[in-house]
C-alpha cells in the first residue's frame, strides 16, 4: 500500500515539476466535466452540498479560505492576514482590497457578514449553517432567535473580527463554496440565482440546463496574471462510457474514471500517462448500531473485522480504486499512523470472538444499503458469504443512496453501509465519534467512550500541534481497537486529464474541484 | 368537429387529476425528504421550520388542495431545491426535449414507413428480409448501448459528429441523440406499415380497383396508402408517449438539457414541486398529440365522423 502512496505522491511531484517547468500560456478554453449526476442543483452555491455543484463554483466564486493542495491544508484566500487572540477564539482578519466582484464592485466586510448571516437563516437550512454555525451566535440566528450573528464584528471597510465557539482553526470551516462570499447588494435580488455574480477567477456567461456552465475570464481577479485560460465550460456528464468516448475523441479536458475505466486506461498506452489519482478524505465503512445486542459487544464487532477478505474486495471488486482502511482517519490526515496495521483476514479469529461473546453459532442481521458500485450492494453481496462462513447471516436491504442518508441519521438500522468524509480536518473527523456528537450530525453509529471522548477533549483545547495530532492518533487507535464500524477502504479518485492541460491540483478533498486559475492549456489543446 | 375537440379537453380533466394525484400519494409515502437531504446536519428545529415554509407540516389532503387550486391558475410552484418558479424550470427544458423527440420521429416515419412499404409491396424478396431484419434488431436494441455505439463510429472513428452536449443547439449536436431515441420507433413503425400494407393489399377494395384496370402505382396511391396511414398515425402517437419516456437515458447519455434529465434529478433530490411540474407536462403532451391524432383520422379517412 505504502508503494502506492509513494507513487502517488510521485505522480504529484512530477505533475507539479512539469508544470513549473513549462511557462503558463494566456488563452483558450478547458473543458471540465462535472461527472455526479444529470445537472448541477443550483446557480445558488450555498443551496447546494453537491461535489458536482462546486466544480463550477471553483471558477465563480470565492470563500474566506481555499484548499491549498500541495500543502494539503487551507489558506487565506479573501483576508491576508489572520490575528489570533482571546485564547484562540477570536480571530480578525485583514480583507484583501483588490477583490472585486464580477459586477465591478469591491468586497468589504459587509459582504462578509451579509453572507454569513445569510447562511444561517434557519427557515432556508443552507447546508453552510455547519461551518458558519463555529461563530459565536451564529446558532441563535439559525434559530431565528437573533437576527445578527453577534462574533461577526465589523471593524473597518477590510477588517473583520471573528469570534467563534471553540478552538479550532477556521480554515477547515471556511474554503468550501458552501461558505462563499457574495455581493449582499446584488445577492438578494431575484436575478441573482439567473445570473450569479462572484468573486471567483471567471466570470458567470451561460448556463444550459442538464447540460453545460459556461464562464470567462474575470479581468479584475486579484491575483496578478491569473486567470490563465480565456474561457471554462464545465459540461454535466454523469455516465461515465460517455466521457469515455468524449475524452477519447479529445472533447473534454478532465475525465472521472471509474473501477472499470481505471482498469482500461492503466492497460492502454496511450492513456496510461493520463491518470492522476489521490487518496480522498473520504472512508467507506460498514457503521454497526450498538442497540442491535450482537453489536452492542466490541468483541462482535472486532470478529466482523477479521472475517471479511477486505484485501480481495478491493483488488478485485473496487479493480484496486480504493487504499485498504486501517482505522478511521485517512491516508493524507496529519494523525494517520502509518505503523499501525489493518485487520487480517482471520476467520479462525472471528470465530473465536464470536464464541467468547457468546454467539457461537452466529446470529442474523439486516444491512441496509445503497445501489452504489464502490459502497454499496456489490460490495454487501461480495461480503455476505465470507460473513456466513463464521455463522453471520446478513439480509440486504436496498435503499436509494439519498433515503440511506436519511436512515443513518435517524438509526434506522441494525448496519449500514456509507462513504463519510473523515477530512480534511482530523479533529472535526474524529469529533464524529465523540459521545457529545448528535446522531444526526454525524455520530452515525452512536459511538460512546468516555476514553474517546477525554482524547479528543484534550486534542481541542491543544495549542501545540504536534501534541494535537499525538492525541488524535491515540484517538485514531482507540477506534480501531473499539471498531464500531467495519474499516472497509478510503477512497482513490482518479481522474484522467489530457496532456494539454496543465496545473492539475492533487485535492485530497475532492479532486474535481481545481483551483482553476492555476490551470492552462497550452497549444496542442483542440479548444486553443 | 368543435363539440368533438371541447369533449376531448373536458376528458383530459380527469386524466391530468388522476395523475397530479397519483405522484402526490407516491411522494408522500416513499421515504426520504428534501429537507433532510439538504442538510447534514441540520437542527431539529431549523427542520421543522423548513417544513413549515415549504408547507411540508400539512396533511396531504390539505398539501394536494392547495397544489390544485394553484395549478388552476397555471401555476406549478416553486421548486424546493433551487426556489426557482417550476414553470421557468421546465421552460428552460421544453425545447430541447421537443426538439428531440421530433427529430426522432421524423427520423423514424421517414425511414420506417417507406422501409414498411418497399418490404410489403415485395413480400419475400431481399429487400423484405433485410428491412425486417434491421426493423426486429433496432426494436431489440438498448439505447444506451446503441448510443454509445453511435457515439464509438461517428464521433471517435469517423470525427463526423460531436458526441455529446447540446453546443448551440445547431443540428449536428441533435443528430446522434435523435437517431439513438428513433431507432426504436422507425422498426416499429416500418413493422405495423408493412403488416397494414400487406392486408389491405388482399382487401376486396383493392382487388376490386385493380379489376377496373386502375395501375399499380394509383392502387397504392389512392387506396393502399391512405388505408394503411390511419394506423401509421395511431403507432406514431403511441409512440410520441413513449419517446417522452425513452428519452430520459438518451438525454443523460448525451448531455443533452431536456425535461428527461429534469424529472430525474428532481426524483432522487425529492423536489416534489419539479416532480409534479415535469410529469404533468409529460403527461399533457401524450394527451395533446394523441388528440392531434385523432383529428387527423378524420383528415385523412373521410368515413371517420366526430359526432
Amino acid at each position: 500500500m505504502f508503494k502506492t502512496i509513494a507513487i502517488v505522491a510521485g505522480l504529484g511531484l512530477a505533475l507539479s515539476a512539469t508544470a513549473e517547468a513549462q511557462t503558463p500560456r494566456k488563452g483558450g478554453t478547458i473543458r471540465m466535466t462535472a461527472p455526479y449526476g444529470s445537472s448541477f442543483t443550483s446557480l445558488d452555491i450555498h443551496t447546494t452540498q453537491r461535489a458536482q455543484d462546486e466544480i463550477y463554483a471553483k471558477a465563480l466564486h470565492r470563500s474566506l479560505y481555499i484548499w491549498n493542495s500541495a500543502e494539503g491544508k487551507p489558506v487565506l484566500e479573501l483576508a491576508k492576514e489572520d490575528v489570533v487572540s482571546g485564547g484562540g477564539l477570536v480571530h480578525t482578519f485583514k480583507l484583501r482590497d483588490d477583490a472585486y466582484f464580477h459586477s465591478g464592485r469591491k468586497m468589504t466586510a459587509d459582504d462578509v457578514i451579509w453572507s454569513y448571516n445569510r447562511i444561517m437563516d434557519g427557515s432556508k437550512a443552507y447546508p453552510g449553517a455547519r461551518y458558519v454555525r463555529v461563530i459565536e451566535g451564529a446558532a441563535a440566528v439559525e434559530k431565528g432567535q437573533a437576527k445578527e450573528i453577534s462574533g461577526l464584528k465589523k471593524i473597518d471597510d477590510f477588517t473583520i473580527e471573528m469570534k467563534l465557539t471553540e478552538k479550532v482553526d477556521p480554515g477547515f470551516y471556511f474554503f468550501t463554496a458552501l461558505t462563499s462570499i457574495y455581493p449582499a447588494d446584488e445577492a438578494a435580488k431575484e436575478s441573482f440565482i439567473q445570473k450569479p455574480i462572484g468573486l471567483g477567477p471567471f466570470k458567470f456567461v451561460e448556463h444550459v440546463p442538464g447540460s453545460r456552465i459556461v464562464l470567462e475570464r474575470w479581468d479584475r481577479f486579484y491575483k496578478p496574471g491569473k486567470p490563465y485560460a480565456d474561457k471554462i465550460v464545465v459540461s454535466v456528464m454523469g455516465e461515465a462510457a460517455a466521457r469515455d468516448v468524449a475524452f477519447r475523441n479529445k472533447e473534454i479536458d478532465t475525465s472521472v474514471l471509474g473501477p472499470a475505466q481505471y482498469v482500461a486506461y492503466q492497460s492502454d498506452a496511450e492513456l496510461k500517462g493520463t491518470i492522476v489519482e489521490v487518496a480522498e478524505v473520504f472512508t467507506r465503512y460498514m457503521g454497526m448500531n450498538p442497540a442491535f445486542k450482537p453489536f452492542s459487544d466490541k468483541r462482535v464487532r472486532q470478529a466482523i473485522n477479521y472475517a471479511i477478505d477486505t484485501d480481495l474486495i478491493i483488488n478485485k471488486l473496487v479493480k484496486g480504486k480504493a487504499y485498504r482502511a486501517t482505522s478511521w482517519l485517512p491516508l493524507t490526515a496529519p494523525g494517520y499512523d502509518k505503523t499501525m496495521k489493518p485487520y487480517p483476514y482471520d476467520p479462525a479469529k472471528a470465530k473465536q470472538l464470536l464464541t467468547e461473546a457468546g454467539y457461537a453459532s452466529g446470529f442474523e442481521f439486516e444491512w441496509t444499503t445503497s445501489q452504489n458500485e464502490s459502497w454499496g450492494l456489490p460490495i454487501v453481496s461480495a461480503v455476505i458469504p465470507m460473513l456466513d462462513k463464521v455463522g453471520i447471516k446478513a439480509k440486504v436491504k436496498q435503499v436509494e443512496t439519498a433515503v440511506l442518508a436519511e436512515v443513518v441519521r435517524t438509526g434506522d438500522y441494525q448496519a449500514f453501509i456509507y462513504s463519510q468524509a473523515s477530512g480534511p480536518d482530523p479533529q472535526a473527523a474524529l469529533k464524529c465519534f465523540h459521545s457529545a456528537t448528535p446522531q444526526s450530525a454525524c455520530n452515525y453509529t452512536t459511538f460512546k467512550n468516555a476514553e474517546f471522548d477525554k482524547i479528543i477533549d484534550e486534542a481541542g483545547q491543544a495549542d501545540d500541534m504536534a501534541k494535537r495530532i499525538q492525541l488524535l492518533q491515540k484517538a485514531n487507535a482507540l477506534l480501531y481497537e473499539e471498531a464500531p464500524v467495519w474499516f472497509f477502504n478510503y477512497n482513490k479518485a482518479v481522474m484522467a486529464v489530457q496532456p494539454w492541460l496543465k496545473g492539475i491540483q492533487l485535492n485530497a478533498t475532492e479532486l474535481t474541484h481545481q483551483n482553476v486559475e492555476d490551470l492552462w492549456v497550452d497549444e496542442t489543446s483542440p479548444a486553443k | 368537429m368543435l363539440a368533438f375537440l371541447i369533449r376531448r379537453v373536458l376528458q383530459t380533466i380527469p386524466t391530468v387529476l388522476a395523475v397530479v394525484l397519483l405522484v402526490f400519494v407516491l411522494f408522500s409515502v416513499v421515504p426520504g425528504s428534501i429537507v433532510s437531504s439538504m442538510s447534514d446536519d441540520s437542527d431539529p428545529q431549523v427542520e421543522l421550520r423548513m417544513k413549515k415554509q415549504l408547507g411540508l407540516d400539512q396533511p396531504v389532503y390539505m398539501r394536494f388542495g392547495a397544489y390544485v387550486a394553484r395549478l388552476a391558475t397555471g401555476d406549478l410552484g416553486a421548486s424546493f431545491r433551487t426556489r426557482e418558479p417550476v414553470t421557468a424550470m421546465i421552460a428552460k427544458r421544453a425545447w430541447p426535449t421537443l426538439q428531440l423527440i421530433f427529430a426522432s420521429m421524423a427520423f423514424a416515419v421517414l425511414l420506417g414507413v417507406p422501409l414498411g412499404f418497399v418490404a410489403a409491396l415485395r413480400p419475400g424478396s431481399l429487400v423484405d428480409t433485410v428491412s425486417m431484419m434491421l426493423a426486429v434488431s433496432g426494436l431489440s436494441l438498448a439505447k444506451f448501448w446503441l448510443g454509445l455505439l453511435l457515439m464509438y463510429l461517428f464521433a471517435l472513428k469517423l470525427g463526423w459528429l460531436p458526441s455529446f452536449g447540446y453546443g448551440d443547439g445547431s443540428l449536428k449536436y441533435l443528430i446522434l441523440p435523435a437517431v439513438t431515441l428513433g431507432v426504436s420507433p422507425m422498426a416499429l413503425l416500418a413493422r405495423t406499415t408493412r403488416a397494414a400494407v400487406l392486408e389491405i393489399m388482399t382487401a376486396d377494395f383493392v382487388r376490386t380497383a385493380r379489376s377496373k384496370g386502375m395501375s399499380e402505382t394509383r392502387v397504392v396511391k389512392w387506396h393502399v396508402m391512405r388505408n394503411a396511414l390511419v394506423l401509421i398515425l395511431t403507432t406514431m402517437g403511441l409512440q410520441f408517449g413513449a419517446l417522452m419516456g425513452q428519452a430520459v437515458v438518451v438525454e443523460k447519455l448525451f448531455s443533452w438539457p431536456g425535461i428527461g434529465s429534469l424529472l430525474v434529478d428532481s426524483v432522487l433530490q425529492r423536489d416534489i414541486p419539479a416532480v409534479q411540474g415535469s410529469i404533468l407536462v409529460v403527461v399533457l403532451f401524450f394527451l395533446s398529440i394523441n388528440l392531434l391524432i385523432d383529428v387527423l383520422y378524420g383528415v385523412i379517412d373521410p368515413r371517420i365522423r366526430y359526432a
